[in-house]
């Protein structure tokens, strides 16, 4: 009754700045992960873009009460300890984990002016901090567990991070490995936990050594790692992206 | 008088705004269908409160992937300076898992349904669409008068052509102001850098698992509407009613 066009420039103009919105504000900012040109990585890029811009980014996750830890499975791609799990066994780790740990040094390396190693000892001569969390996991449950560790800033600090960092990238004994940018890696939640719920780790919950990062989903939460680089470039450290999964898990 | 269509009956005409935004919203909310069960397919368990498992008792959980009820899971260990009963478990089951693509692609069409969802918010209170085809008048409110609609529907008595009719627009206006805002509320909750900065959410959802529920029971009641509207649009001239939406005038 009212219209006479078949499409109205008022349709063709909300149909447009919303689709074409969504692809493009990814595309033009040079601070977003490499999309690859695909449909959905510029999705998780546009995620990203609007969780770190319209975010606090010094908000602490929620934090619990001991009467509200509960039991926490364990998914993740298998026991570099064991023989029998071909695609995460190593033995320098079953070496280490036949000897408790004792051996075990933490490598830092990359854009830092002192890279080295750190022995637990030395880890733990650093700050510490305990807070007892939810971790949340893309799969669709979650758990809540106490975890005590030094942050990574701190580790970060005493190796003397460049200002030229811009990523650091983990990697596990299992061959795991993620990234994350400043923003987490400096987040005060973020911490490389040695114990859970007043014990050391158990040893498929990322014994010696394993990441927490509270403000994003479970799969960034590094268990076993071996070492860690600082990078000034973006770095799909196990290739998340080329495997489908989005970088940024922030949701 | 019964009929069994009103293929006479003047269907109610779209603006272009809402011809657009309602196919953006429609096949969004289609791929969030879609996604959303494919989501779901990986952990098929839903809980009550602020967190829930494998190992820990679940509300109830659906038949819907090889990962119902499945059993593989090593045994227990417990922790020592816990006096809960939590304890710790690794699966040894090789689970059913497409989140990969399954979440990229429910938050990408979720971007295109909040975006199109505040520009539709915008513009129907700025046009008065809201205000004037989708709020019941004063004292239309009444169940009497609802239930009488309700049942009129199923005598399939038509009522003022080129008009919604009372139950039509409390319908409308229930899916827009209170369901969409709900699953997508409840979307937000379940995001751990989300709930950093607005905490407030866990709070009104009741923790992590109450949101993940309400956000599926929601995403049921939502999938009802449509099964409902599209039968009524059926009933009412199929092809008429999908002209005028889509690209009639």
């Amino acid at each position: 009754m009212r219209k006479t066009k078949l499409i109205s420039r008022r349709q063709a103009i909300f149909a447009g700045i919303t689709s074409a919105g969504a692809l493009l504000l990814s595309g033009c900012l040079k601070k977003a992960p490499p999309t690859y040109g695909n449909i959905l990585r510029m999705g998780d890029d546009l995620t990203y873009i609007a969780q770190r811009g319209l975010l606090s980014q010094r908000a602490l996750a929620p934090e619990y009460q001991k009467n509200e830890i509960t039991s926490f499975p364990v998914t993740d791609i298998g026991d570099p300890a064991d023989p029998a799990s071909k695609k995460t066994y190593n033995k320098v780790y079953q070496q280490l984990q036949s000897d408790g740990f004792k051996n075990y040094a933490l490598t830092v390396e990359g854009s830092v002016a002192r890279p080295g190693k750190y022995a637990m000892a030395d880890l733990k001569k650093l700050a510490q901090r305990t807070q007892i969390t939810r971790h949340t996991c893309e799969e669709g449950w979650s758990a809540i567990a106490e975890w005590t560790g030094v942050p990574l800033s701190a580790v970060l600090k005493d190796a003397g991070i460049l200002q030229t960092a811009r990523f650091v990238s983990f990697y596990g004994f299992d061959g795991y490995a993620e990234s994350i940018d400043m923003l987490d890696a400096f987040h005060p939640q973020t911490i490389l936990a040695h114990t859970m719920n007043g014990e050391g780790l158990p040893a498929r919950n990322g014994a010696p050594l394993r990441l927490r990062v509270e403000t994003q989903i479970g799969y960034k939460n590094v268990k076993f790692i071996q070492r860690i680089v600082v990078s000034d470039k973006f770095v799909d450290a196990a290739d998340d992206i080329k495997g489908g999964w989005s970088w940024y898990t922030g949701i | 008088m019964i009929v069994s269509q009103n293929p006479n009956a003047e269907a109610v005409s779209h603006r272009g705004w809402v011809k657009g935004s309602h196919f953006i919203i429609t096949i969004s909310f289609l791929v969030l269908t879609v996604s959303g069960y494919v989501i779901l397919m990986s952990h098929p368990r839903l809980y009550w409160g602020k967190a829930g498992n494998d190992l820990t008792p679940a509300l109830f959980e659906l038949p819907i992937s090889r990962n119902y009820h499945h059993n593989g899971w090593d045994k227990s260990i417990s922790f020592k300076h816990l006096n809960g009963g939590q304890v710790t478990a690794a699966r040894t089951y090789d689970i059913f898992n497409q989140n990969g693509w399954g979440r990229s692609t429910h938050f990408l069409a979720a971007w295109f349904l909040v975006i199109t969802g505040i520009v539709y918010l915008l513009a129907g209170f700025i046009t008065g669409h809201f205000r004037f085809n989708l709020s019941p008048r004063r004292g239309e409110l009444r169940l009497k008068l609802l239930w009488r609609d309700f049942i009129s529907h199923f005598r399939m008595q038509p009522h003022t052509p080129g008009k919604y009719g009372l139950l039509q627009r409390v319908t409308y206006i229930s899916v827009i102001f209170f369901l969409f805002p709900v699953v997508i509320l409840t979307g937000f909750t379940m995001s751990p850098a989300i709930t950093a900065s607005c905490p407030f959410l866990l709070k009104i959802f009741f923790g992590h698992q109450s949101a993940r529920t309400i956000h599926f029971f929601a995403a049921i009641l939502l999938l009802l509407f449509l099964v409902v509207h599209l039968v009524m649009i059926a009933r009412s001239g199929f092809k008429k009613n999908i002209w005028k939406i889509t690209f009639g005038r």
